[in-house]
């Protein structure tokens, strides 16, 4: 690593070695009840504890699965009905009023209903994660599909394409972008409904697994849970980024 | 000489909710192969929309705008369009931009010699250094001269050209006014220019459509008394200064009669 990558590193380290102290101090300030906040290195213990022997892995594996599943399917639709929405207007004058009445309903709110009509196994989580990703996709990608300049068609109409050729060599180039940032955008979502999905008598996963630990108040556990939930949906989103990153040089972007 | 477009009693409107807006107003001129016409006229009173409608963006209410005899349907390769804010695709490199066209089936090429097309306009538009560059590394000459070799590539017969210099400044300006002429020499190309520069009408054009404020009308048709190839020396001689006097006279007065029809409407906005 270079100086420069060792600096940005330690800048991206600095706020975390922040929280943690910050998180000590109030637990030695004496304001807050002790027992009520489990130390830094109690929850790394209990970590390790849970994760050789509870079997941790197993609970992160199901819920990134689950997350992941809800939103590549979420997507798979979000990305065409977008994309009709965006570019056919009398399209969006009809479904508009529809899409904002149902993305304003918190998955949560829906929970009683998915049960009563899609049981309680994995199909009923899937459908919760299916329900913020799409919602939360199709709306990025309409309106980033709406903003796309008539310029680009028209150049590639003098220059002689037809219109497959326009849409595989100028619409879906113009439409990636907006792809990847409702991919990312749902992915926060989804990881975010996670819990209320595992609401739904889940054996396994992080939020499973922070609803029993509420149950015997295992307050570490659920720090546990919180902070996995957290880092994983960080570690998702910075693969996307790399992914968009190396997608999208032609980009003009403010990045240093 | 072979008339290559004509414009014939061509008439341009559109309803709006505070009435009929009439937007080009019997226009009739014909131009001929290899001519390079120029049409000036002020801001916003519906040049473009002339280029348009050869350009086959948009229909005439009235009349007819011909390509090679027949009713322009639409777009299409043989008439390239260089537009106002160049449109270089940023998602493609400096190369793949100039190779779009040769890739679409209506002028396919094949590889070797696609190559070698990109290469040539690489060099005479100077932007070998940069040929896997994207867009958005390019200054704004760059990029215009990207969207001349890009509409060039693919060898349309008839160029119709949006003020492609407006945004430059006025060296690079001169630069591309310059590079025109000198490829147009020897590719010889037939032009339609879009300007609302009289020296650069001038300069460039062997004839030059005066058109009015909107509706645009036909003015007067000026034919510039300049044989090609031209260079800068021309801008020098009394005949320059003179034809620029009367010209700018004519876009003056239309300039101040659209002054004149607007301000009433802009102080009830």
């Amino acid at each position: 690593m270079n100086g420069a990558g060792v600096r940005r590193f330690g800048l991206g380290l600095l706020p975390w070695l922040g929280a943690i102290l910050l998180w000590y101090a109030v637990r030695w300030s004496g304001f807050v009840n002790v027992s009520l906040i489990p130390a830094p290195h109690q929850v790394a213990a209990k970590f390790f504890e849970l994760l050789t022997r509870e079997g941790l892995l197993i609970d992160i594996f199901a819920s990134t699965r689950r997350v992941f599943l809800g939103v590549a399917l979420g997507i798979l639709v979000a990305v065409p009905v977008g994309f009709l929405l965006g570019w056919y207007r009398p399209a969006r004058t009809f479904a508009d009023p529809m899409i904002n009445f149902f993305r304003a309903l918190p998955p949560i709110a829906l929970i009683p209903l998915v049960i009563v009509y899609f049981g309680v196994d994995e199909l009923a989580k899937l459908v919760i994660l299916f329900y913020a990703s799409f919602f939360s996709g199709v709306i990025v990608m309409y309106e980033g599909v709406s903003q796309i300049t008539p310029l680009y068609i028209r150049v590639a109409q003098t220059l002689g394409a037809n219109q497959a050729e326009i849409f595989r060599k100028v619409i879906i180039p113009l439409t990636v972008p907006h792809i990847l940032t409702a991919l990312r955008v749902s992915l926060g979502v989804a990881w975010a409904t996670l819990v209320a999905s595992e609401l739904i008598a889940a054996q396994r996963g992080l939020g499973a697994m922070i609803q029993n630990a509420s149950t015997y108040f295992l307050l570490d556990v659920i720090y546990v849970g919180i902070i996995c939930i957290g880092l994983i949906a960080l570690i998702m989103d910075l693969i996307l980024r790399k992914i968009t990153a190396r997608l999208l040089v032609w980009q003009d972007r403010a990045i240093a | 000489m072979n008339k290559r477009a004509q414009f014939d009693k061509v008439s341009l409107s559109f309803e709006t909710p505070k009435g009929r807006l009439n937007v080009v107003e019997d226009v009739s001129y014909d131009i001929n192969d290899g001519d390079f016409i120029a049409v000036i006229g002020p801001s916003g009173c519906g040049k473009t929309t002339m280029m348009s409608m050869l350009a086959g963006f948009q229909k005439p209410t009235t009349g007819k705008v011909l390509f090679d005899g027949r009713p322009v349907a639409g777009p299409g390769p043989e008439r390239g369009v260089i537009f106002q804010e160049y449109g270089v695709f940023p998602w493609l490199t400096v190369k793949q931009n100039i190779a779009f066209g040769l890739t679409l089936n209506a002028n396919h090429v094949p590889t070797a010699e696609r190559n070698a097309i990109c290469d040539h306009y690489l060099g005479l538009m100077g932007l070998s250094d940069f040929a896997n560059s994207y867009p958005k590394h390019l200054s704004g000459g760059m990029r215009q001269r990207l969207a001349i070799a890009r509409a060039y590539a693919v060898k349309p017969q008839f160029l119709l050209m949006d003020e492609p210099f407006g945004a430059l400044d006025a060296q690079t300006r001169s630069n591309m006014q310059n590079l025109l002429l000198k490829v147009l020499e020897t590719e010889g190309k037939t032009v339609m220019l879009i300007t609302h520069s009289v020296e650069e009408a001038i300069y460039l054009a062997s004839r030059i459509v005066v058109v009015t404020a909107r509706p645009a009308r036909i003015k007067e048709i000026i034919d510039v008394p300049f044989a090609y190839p031209r260079d800068e020396s021309i801008q020098e001689r009394p005949e320059f200064a003179e034809l620029r006097s009367h010209i700018r006279q004519l876009v003056m007065d239309e300039y101040r009669a659209q002054q004149a029809q607007m301000r009433p409407v802009s102080f009830s906005e």
